[in-house]
């Protein structure tokens, strides 16, 4: 038979249309605002007892939760409105301490049923949905401070190359100070420097022996817009490396830096990483015999008490990272595998290749903040006060020259290994920040225009739909079932691979409808055709116009779709959310707008004799 | 060949009126794109933020009517954490009055509007997006001539992809000429044009393929005017089914998607337009022939390609 389909093919056909509707129909349910809760380190676990403390505060406070949940060690309270939301975050912060993160959550209300398949809902994005805003402030004082920190390293090692003899160089009230070893050194110490670091200005103290390096106002604005513009870049590559689809990285006055993530998703996580601020180290292992002041001693950051001198002069930093990934070792632990840029590699094979046999120290640092709160005059008051961790985490002999690639171990468990090479990878801040504020945000649409734009496009497809069975009569009929089918199918597929649907993703659902129509506008215009013009029977018609229709309708969706490809694989934000849909919507429209409209033909048309089309 | 269609317009005779139309508009936009170039919006450019505090949750539309009427164009309005909290994006250089100036008037004489902060903001998208946006589409032009090479034969992925330059220059020109705000949305209508412009082109392209292998009578610029006929009706339907949905976007969808739903609607026409005459002429000029065509005669083989 020339029209109909085998059992099977029509069996696929419906299972793959009610697969669809099941994963659409997440959608359905609304999301609950809500607050997340998980360890600030992977060490840290979130268990019962935070929970029963959680709980405790919150009633204490007569703030309603409609439920909370612990599920790998992370805790989810539900709030019935934002404002209860908002209270309990605060709340919950001040309870735990700076131990746990605690973030702004949107969560899905999916019944359990449709969770364990894993359906879910299509993320909206901050354009139609809103989601969490952070504030972000730049530590300006730390980027002027880390800058001349650099500056300095770089005037001892100048210096020593040079052989022009210093006592030592220290850092005082935002100004380098170099002691030279006798007054007559100054004028060449400073000649030779100002070739380097003209960014400073030179005074000197002859008396004293003294070379003083300050910076103009204009060089400190300078550093810290640099500093901005670093970490907004960091920012933007962190938020990217961790998946999180169109978000909002957006400089704010001098000083700040707004990020907003489309909310549901794990905020907590988002929190931790954006603001973490751990760099690496590496550094020689001071000798015994060391002058005092080109000495720092540290502990190591897992063995209490231990502690390791290691020298003041870096041999590169974490800045220098091409790439890192997380490895294994022998013994199942995790560590880290790093390779260095050009630069870095150089560094690290120059300050190796004489010192085997010495040992190099690995240095872990953080830039974190301990919060307080106070109560001035009823109103509580937060107390930030930032300070720095640093620990070893590795101290081993150099075997060889090490080169760009090599290995580090003695990290803790295997998030931490994780966050550590994503942060290594993503770039290091070029100053501390600090979280100022967090809210959610509303769409930056406004939910009139939502509403607005939702209705409009009803009216449009009812249009169409309209159109379309005017003009082709049963056989528009079909193309609109085609249609409804296609548009299930997408909104299923977004939600099951949880992209972030904004309007420019809108705008590719919108196109691929159109496109699907016009699939099947080829179709009929050649059943038309091959009845009218070539005088086939209206069997023969059916069978020949999806035959000579597909090639078509093939070569006109590939090119779009490899348009569609590149746009996704080269682009960032919006442009990326575009691809997906309407590369997801050209695979869709394929197949409602062949095999569905031709599964209805078969139906209707297949078994019966007919005479006339009703075309 | 007037039997094989009823519909049977000469489009090729007003090939040289097309083709003078077409360089005059590509010309009226690159010279608006290289003096005025184009209008930049909030997301590319960044503003002021201005963050309020109402004593009562306020109506966004309301705030939003208001800063229209007293001329702030191309702006944010956002709920902000609580729902007396409201954060206005703007687009004018931050300057220390701006966030006094909104506060007042959106104030009443019945409510003290609170003024939280006021500051600029950077772009929300970077100089990278621009760089790669443009990258993406060049590496997206070259594919799709690669493509359309190797399924058809060079002089048509010349045609196709000369045909969309010819309108993605023609519809960046009209949103330089007239001012309009380009942001994101017009950035996605844009690459939504892209393709389905391209949908088209390669839609007709298909049937000037079929033609001049199986069609025996006339030569080129006949059958390229036969093909365009027989893939008139699909090409128009198809348009107006589209521009049914895009016109009920600009008509009911509000502001926001007012651009957006406009880039498309000129797309929309300015790719019809292309891919019946720009595609068309562009063949006849690049000198098509039936031996660019021909198929590769197996021997032994009969020749088949499904084709009547």
């Amino acid at each position: 038979m020339l029209n109909r389909y085998p059992l099977w093919k029509n069996l696929l056909i419906l299972l793959v249309i009610s697969i669809g509707i099941i994963y659409a129909l997440p959608n359905l349910f609304p999301e609950d605002p809500a607050v997340q809760v998980t360890g600030s380190r992977g060490a840290i676990e979130v268990d019962e007892s935070q929970l029963r403390k959680a709980e405790q505060a919150l009633d204490s406070r007569n703030i309603p939760v409609k439920s909370l949940a612990l599920e790998n060690s992370t805790l989810l309270l539900r709030f019935s409105n934002g404002d209860q939301q908002l209270r309990a975050r605060d709340l919950l912060q001040e309870t735990l301490g700076d131990d746990y993160v605690v973030a702004l959550n949107q969560a899905a209300t999916t019944p359990e049923w449709l969770r364990s398949l894993g359906a879910r809902g299509v993320n909206l994005g901050l354009d139609l949905r809103g989601g969490v805003h952070f504030l972000m402030e730049v530590d300006m004082q730390a980027a002027v401070e880390q800058q001349l920190k650099v500056a300095a390293s770089e005037i001892r090692s100048t210096l020593r190359n040079e052989r022009l003899r210093f006592r030592q160089v220290t850092l005082e009230e935002g100004q380098i100070l170099v002691r030279m070893a006798s007054a007559d050194l100054l004028d060449q110490a400073q000649r030779r420097l100002q070739t380097d670091l003209d960014e400073y200005q030179y005074t000197q103290e002859a008396s004293e022996n003294l070379l003083i390096l300050s910076l103009s106002e204009q060089a400190v604005r300078e550093i810290e817009d640099y500093a901005v513009d670093q970490n907004l870049i960091t920012l933007r590559n962190r938020v990217n490396e961790l998946g999180v689809a169109e978000p909002l990285v957006q400089r704010s006055g001098r000083d700040r830096i707004v990020v907003e993530l489309p909310g549901v998703q794990d905020t907590a996580a988002a929190k931790r990483i954006l603001g973490a601020t751990a760099n690496l180290e590496f550094r020689l292992e001071a000798r015994r015999n060391a002058d005092p002041l080109e000495v720092e001693e540290f502990p190591f950051r897992d063995q209490p008490g231990r502690t390791a001198e290691l020298q003041r002069d870096l041999i590169t930093t974490g800045n220098n990272v091409a790439n890192a990934s997380v490895g294994f070792d022998e013994n199942n632990n995790p560590q880290v595998n790093i390779r260095l840029n050009g630069q870095g590699g150089r560094l690290m094979s120059q300050a190796t290749r004489p010192n085997i046999g010495r040992s190099m120290g690995v240095l872990f640092i953080e830039h974190k903040t301990r919060t307080h709160y106070k109560r001035v005059n009823g109103e509580r008051v937060e107390v930030r006060e930032p300070y720095t961790e640093r620990g070893i985490i590795s101290l081993a002999t150099i075997q060889s020259e090490l080169g760009s690639s090599f290995r580090i171990t003695g990290i803790g468990d295997t998030q931490e290994a994780s966050e550590l090479a994503l942060l290594l990878r993503a770039g290091a801040l070029a100053a501390p920040i600090y979280f100022v504020e967090e809210r959610t945000i509303g769409p930056s649409l406004g939910a009139k225009n939502i509403e607005r734009g939702i209705t409009s496009i009803q009216i449009g497809l009812a249009l169409v739909v309209l159109f379309m069975v005017v003009w082709y009569r049963t056989f528009g009929i079909f193309a609109c079932v085609a249609l409804a089918t296609n548009l299930v199918l997408l909104v299923a597929l977004l939600s099951a691979l949880g992209a972030t649907l904004t309007l420019p993703g809108i705008a590719g659902i919108v196109l691929t409808l159109g496109m699907a129509v016009d699939a099947n506008v080829l179709i009929n215009a050649r059943i038309k055709e091959e009845i009218y013009h070539r005088g086939m029977s209206p069997q023969n018609a059916i069978h020949a116009g999806y035959e000579k229709a597909f090639s078509t309708i093939l070569d006109a969706n590939i090119t779009t779709f490899l348009v569609a490809i590149i746009l996704f694989s080269i682009g960032t934000g919006p442009v990326k959310g575009f691809a997906v849909t309407l590369s997801l919507g050209l695979l869709t429209s394929m197949f409602t707008a062949i095999a569905v409209t031709r599964m209805q033909v078969n139906w209707v048309y297949g078994t019966r004799r007919i005479e006339r089309l009703p075309l | 060949m007037s039997k094989l269609l009823n519909i049977n317009i000469d489009f090729m005779r007003a090939r040289r009126l097309a083709f003078a139309i077409s360089a005059a508009l590509l010309l009226i936009s690159v010279a608006s794109l290289a003096t005025q170039g184009l209008k930049l919006g909030l997301d590319f450019t960044g503003g002021t933020l201005v963050e309020l505090h109402y004593p009562q949750a306020p109506e966004l539309t309301e705030v939003r009517d208001q800063l229209e009427t007293a001329g702030y164009e191309n702006f944010v309005v956002q709920n902000y954490g609580s729902s007396q909290d409201i954060l206005v994006r703007l687009s004018q250089g931050f300057s220390p009055e701006v966030g006094e100036n909104v506060r007042s008037l959106l104030s009443s004489e019945a409510e003290a509007i609170e003024l939280r902060r006021a500051e600029f903001v950077g772009a929300q998208v970077g100089e990278e997006l621009r760089d790669q946006g443009g990258l993406g589409m060049l590496v997206a032009l070259a594919c799709v001539m690669i493509y359309v090479a190797f399924r058809f034969q060079y002089k048509f992925a010349l045609g196709s992809v000369l045909a969309l330059a010819h309108d993605v220059i023609l519809l960046l020109g009209f949103f330089s000429l007239f001012r309009i705000d380009f942001d994101l949305t017009v950035l996605a209508a844009l690459l939504a044009v892209v393709g389905y412009s391209l949908n088209d082109t390669i839609v007709v392209y298909d049937r000037i393929r079929e033609n001049f292998r199986t069609v025996r009578e006339g030569g080129p610029k006949d059958l390229i005017n036969l093909s365009i006929n027989q893939t008139l009706i699909r090409t128009t339907i198809t348009s107006l089914t589209t521009l049914l949905v895009l016109f009920s976007l600009l008509i009911f969808g509000g502001e926001m998607i007012h651009n957006f739903a406009l880039a498309l609607i000129v797309g929309v026409l300015v790719g019809t337009y292309s891919s019946i005459y720009v595609a068309g002429t562009l063949l006849l000029n690049l000198k098509i022939s039936r031996d660019d065509l021909a198929l590769p005669v197996k021997e032994g083989v009969v020749e088949e390609d499904g084709r009547p």
